[in-house]
């Protein structure tokens, strides 16, 4: 006989012992189920952050666990939020984990009928050098007037609204330097 | 947004909030259950409608009628709070002799040119008490403003300049007649202006019954004035229209005509969609402006740095615009550093120079002549999610170099090998000479900053782990294509490089080469350079300075670095605070929730109410107190009178609350400013089957159009051809899904909960065109036909409009065409076209013609004959709905064909 398992341990006992008179709750569970915790309970830190989705603004608890975020849920503290979120914030464990997230940079060569893969920094330098090439090639000194432009006409962008203020500083700033000015966002959308 | 709970009425028009911002919605619940009454106008029946107290259906488009008839309504009835109106708006001020308004010039305010498509603003000018030193007597704006003409300040989107207050002013020497009884006040030219806007129009214009009319302006009148307070809550169903702008600006009208503004419970909430929308907005990715809403200077105008000083605030005029210089200078300093001086101007020659209007849709019409060789798309997708989906795939497919950053691979990185485009035929892999870089980007929970929320106030997420793989922030991208950038040119003495070697780029980085996002938003709050202060964080935008001494990014963020605490991150608990929460995250400018909320107290400083008690005058101390930070100089004492002529932060007196205003006044009529005209007048959309009612001139006369072969419209109105195109169609979004897809159409919990492309048809429609639920429809406008599925439902209310009625298609435009996201389906925003708002270069996506039939939509060839055929049968050319003065050809202007 099992030594773990006594008198206190038969079925009617438990149902007595628990309050668990028709037996569907604890004195029923087996003891995978009694060793199951929230993922919440076992992270090892808990961040403030903010929902990357629309601009209520709604606070989240990012749960993480070796270094991976294993659970997202709504801030009790925001004022704005108060704890909730919508089905998109809820999803947002899925945003940052979800398998089909792209976590390779790749390179489709002009005609190319698929992708390739590339080294990330072989791909930032190639960017850059196609950067200053195309700026040489469309820069616009003066106008026809003989007004300064400082400008060029061959670099654009677009997107920003989803992204962090200091982010969207630097971009704005790197771009009025090199003289790109199509600089744009979803807030003209 | 906590504020929306202590209004008595909301008014949610052009939103629904309660699918679309779900969780901001509990406020408006709160109101409720408080017992305020909600109202819902949309076209459509939304979960918003089910909550609220009543839903209004509306046509698309129409809204200035209904809300210059509620103006009529607070008018007529003499409703409007009087003292308010007299001290804090505009209305006792004088206008020009020589403004003439639409209701004198059949649709058109005086001042328009034909040739151009646009106005010239003079005549629209407030009448000014001496002519002597002005050139013009009447005419107002700075040295080079004064002669700007409306269609270049459309071209640099100058609207979106008054982020953060009002144009300037030469100065604010203005006559008024606190009677209001001069035909020239604003006050007399506004009931003039709105004396045709009947409950009569509204029915045969809105599609909306004199009772609910009834309903909606007795609801809101009886919820304003001292006691009590009523808020309109707005979202892209008011942006997205060729007068978009006009939309808001009427609803201003409203608020300030009932002392809604600056008030708690009231006011205009705009509900932004992007988590930092806002932010990009103030912190602009955006090709008009820089940071804090100072203007890029246009070749031609401010070619000098004077002449830009002049520009952008006069220190003539009231207000703290006045001290624009400081904010200018601040900025070139925290750019250019060192090299920024007094003697070169700090720099502003290496600031580059706008033309004309350079927004997106300018540019994609740029790449399909070839003429934009590279392009950024960052967290973006408009091969989806802008409008005229098919221009916009077919011009990236001209340009040399595509960079793609997204977390998902999106159908702006693969309509190179799976676009519809390809389907069709019209573009081939092969012959695609587009090279394309995808680099994935680190998620908000994979690095530090800070978003800005739709109520201007910013808050820090931590980065909580590392970005996986190659994935990436943009700060770090950038900072290091910057450093790649200035290393490949270090040698370089081309006087265009300097720009880029003196910029100041050096930024702390972490072991993994992220740059420390405080370092950035340190130097966008602002440090002092100079004295014993020098290295530490200006606390106000208030201390900065024109001589150098101060440098800071973005002026109107200054104070959220103050005391070298980040304090977008504040983060006491809201139960531990009032409603308004001070103490969590930090609000633009000065931690401020409420605008204007000066207008909280009345002229002497005491509350309007104890019910609506916010900020008000403590005479014992001599300083304003309240729960807000107060938005007013803290020590002016409301009897404070300046010397006549006195310009800035100065020449308010102590009742004039619109501190960013040059007049110190809330603006009923705008005698600066709005590109189409001083007040709102009714237009019908670009293309509508609906003949504007009230005049001849058919849609906003400024609106930007660009007649092309690929850019075509339905005829309106009674024009031949229109009923080809019969029906209204709108787009919306989902509460499942996020714009063009790209953190939704990804994730299988959100895919699972909405997978299917539909759109939403009446009982009555659906019998009219024999469309079933669960089948089928192919929807076809002037541009793409498109197949969705149909849903039958009773959601949409067919209007009776001019006698005929009038029925609406909506229509969710997450989808695209692709083969990488979990679901996919055809784009709504193919549909569309481009015409745009002039003041701000937005497109019209809410309201355009269409027609629905049974069925899936043919493929390949058959589809572009179909669309074709409709075009053809239609009889639309370029010149279609393109006159921009209708029945004046000449005033089209000639862009190129596509």
């Amino acid at each position: 006989m099992d030594p773990k398992k006594t008198f206190l341990s038969w079925p009617v006992v438990r149902q007595v012992r628990s309050g668990d008179f028709l037996g569907r709750g604890p004195s029923v569970t087996s003891a995978h189920t009694r060793e199951l915790a929230p993922r919440t309970a076992t992270a090892d830190k808990v961040v403030q952050s903010v929902c990357p989705y629309c601009a209520v603004g709604c606070g989240q608890r990012v749960f993480v666990k070796d270094g991976r975020v294993v659970q997202i849920e709504g801030d009790p503290d925001s004022p704005v939020s108060r704890g909730r979120l919508c089905p998109k914030g809820s999803a947002s464990e899925q945003l940052v984990n979800n398998p089909g997230r792209q976590r390779k940079a790749l390179y489709r060569r002009p005609g190319g009928t698929d992708w390739e893969p590339i080294e990330l920094s072989t791909a930032v330098e190639m960017v850059a050098q196609r950067f200053v090439e195309s700026r040489r090639r469309t820069w616009q000194d003066r106008d026809e007037h003989g007004r300064p432009l400082r400008r060029t006409m061959g670099i654009a962008s677009l997107g920003g609204a989803t992204l962090d203020n200091e982010e969207n500083y630097l971009i704005k700033k790197l771009f009025t330097a090199a003289g790109a000015i199509q600089i744009e966002n979803q807030a003209r959308i | 947004m906590q504020d929306l709970s202590n209004a008595d009425c909301i008014v949610i028009q052009g939103s629904n909030m309660a699918e679309c911002h779900p969780v901001a919605y509990q406020w408006v619940t709160e109101a409720r259950l408080k017992g305020a009454r909600v109202i819902h106008i949309d076209p459509r029946f939304t979960r918003t409608s089910a909550t609220a107290d009543k839903h209004i259906p509306i046509r698309a488009g129409s809204d200035v009628v209904l809300l210059g008839a509620l103006i009529k309504y607070i008018l007529d009835h003499e409703l409007y709070f009087k003292e308010y109106v007299v001290a804090y708006t505009n209305a006792a001020t004088m206008v020009s002799e020589e403004y003439r308004d639409t209701e004198d010039l059949d649709g058109l305010f005086s001042g328009y040119d034909d040739a151009k498509g646009s106005y010239s603003q003079q005549t629209w000018a407030y009448a000014s008490s001496d002519g002597e030193d002005d050139e013009t007597p009447g005419t107002i704006g700075g040295p080079a403003a004064g002669h700007e003409h409306g269609e270049a300040k459309s071209a640099r989107a100058a609207g979106d300049e008054h982020g953060s207050g009002g144009p300037a002013l030469e100065h604010a020497r203005v006559l008024r007649d606190e009677t209001l009884q001069d035909p020239n006040t604003v006050f007399q030219i506004l009931k003039r202006h709105y004396a045709r806007y009947t409950p009569e129009m509204v029915a045969d214009t809105c599609g909306i019954s004199v009772d609910d009319f009834e309903y909606l302006a007795r609801s809101v009148t009886e919820n304003s004035g001292r006691e009590r307070t009523t808020a309109f809550v707005y979202a892209v169903g008011w942006t997205q229209h060729t007068l978009g702008a006009q939309f808001i600006r009427t609803a201003a009208i409203v608020q300030l005509l009932l002392g809604n503004m600056g008030r708690p419970g009231g006011g205009i909430m705009a509900l932004r969609g992007h988590a930092s929308i806002q932010g990009s907005t103030d912190i602009p990715t955006l090709y008009n402006i820089l940071p804090g809403y100072l203007a890029m200077p246009v070749a031609g105008l401010h070619d000098t740095w004077d002449e830009y000083l002049a520009a952008i605030g006069n220190k003539e005029q009231k207000g703290f615009w006045a001290n624009a210089d400081t904010y200018a200078v601040s900025l070139l300093k925290a750019w250019w550093g060192k090299a920024a001086t007094a003697e070169n101007d700090w720099c502003f020659d290496y600031v580059p120079k706008l033309t004309g209007a350079h927004g997106t849709y300018q540019t994609t019409m740029a790449m399909l002549d070839d003429q934009v060789e590279g392009y950024f798309l960052l967290g973006q997708n408009p091969a989806v999610g802008s409008a005229h989906g098919r221009m916009q795939r077919q011009a990236m497919s001209h340009l040399k170099w595509l960079v793609v950053r997204d977390f998902n691979m999106i159908e702006s990185a693969t309509f190179w090998k799976d676009g519809p485009e390809i389907a069709s035929g019209e573009l081939v892999t092969e012959d695609i000479q587009t090279e394309v870089f995808f680099l994935p980007a680190a998620a908000h929970t994979e690095k530090s900053g800070s978003f800005t929320q739709t109520q201007r106030m910013l808050q820090w997420h931590h980065q909580a782990v590392q970005p996986p793989g190659d994935c990436q922030s943009e700060l770090q991208f950038f900072y290091e294509l910057g450093r790649r950038v200035r290393e490949l040119l270090a040698d370089s003495t081309d006087e265009r490089d300097r720009p880029l070697l003196d910029l100041t780029w050096d930024y702390p980085t972490d072991e993994h080469g992220d740059p420390d996002a405080e370092a950035v938003l340190a130097e966008i709050n602002g440090r002092h350079l100079t004295g014993d202060q020098a290295g530490r964080p200006l606390s106000a935008y208030t201390e900065m300075k024109a001589d150098g001494s101060t440098d800071g990014g973005c002026w109107i963020y200054t104070g959220v670095y103050a005391g070298s605490v980040n304090h977008a991150a504040d983060r006491k608990p809201g139960r531990e605070q009032d409603l308004t929460a001070l103490d969590w995250g930090w609000a633009w400018p000065a931690n401020r929730r409420i605008l204007y909320n000066r207008a909280s107290a009345d002229p002497e400083g005491n509350p309007w109410s104890e019910r609506k008690r916010y900020v008000w005058w403590d005479a014992e101390q001599g300083k304003w107190t309240g729960h807000d930070v107060p938005d007013f100089v803290p020590d002016k004492a409301p009897s404070y009178r300046p010397e006549p002529g006195t310009g800035g932060p100065a020449g308010l007196a102590g009742d004039d609350p619109f501190v960013m205003q040059a007049d110190g006044k809330g603006w009923l009529f705008a005698p600066k400013g709005m590109l189409d005209g001083p007040l709102p007048t009714h237009y019908e959309p670009q293309e509508s089957p609906v003949q504007n009612p009230l005049y001849t001139q058919q849609s906003n006369p400024a609106r930007k159009v660009f007649p092309r072969k690929d850019n075509l419209w339905s005829p309106s109105g009674d024009s031949p051809g229109a009923d080809v195109y019969p029906y209204v169609f709108t787009t919306y979004r989902l509460t499942e899904h996020h714009t063009a897809g790209g953190m939704s159409r990804w994730l299988p919990y959100l895919s699972e909960l909405q997978p299917e492309f539909f759109c939403e048809v009446s009982p009555e429609l659906a019998a009219e065109r024999g469309l079933e639920n669960g089948g089928w429809a192919t929807i076809v406008s002037a541009r793409a036909a498109i197949e969705a599925r149909v849903m039958v439902t009773e959601r949409m209310t067919p209007l009776t409009v001019t006698g005929r009625t009038i029925h609406q298609v909506g229509l969710p435009y997450h989808w695209g065409v692709g083969t990488n996201a979990v679901v996919s389906g055809d784009a709504a925003n193919d549909l569309l076209g481009v015409a745009l708002d002039p003041n701000v270069q937005i497109q019209e996506s809410k309201a355009g013609s269409c027609d629905i039939v049974p069925g899936r939509r043919p493929a390949g060839e058959e589809l572009l004959r179909l669309v074709a055929e409709y075009q053809s049968r239609a009889g639309s050319t370029v010149m279609t709905s393109n006159e921009l003065r209708t029945g004046h050809p000449e005033s089209t202007p000639d862009t190129r064909e596509g």
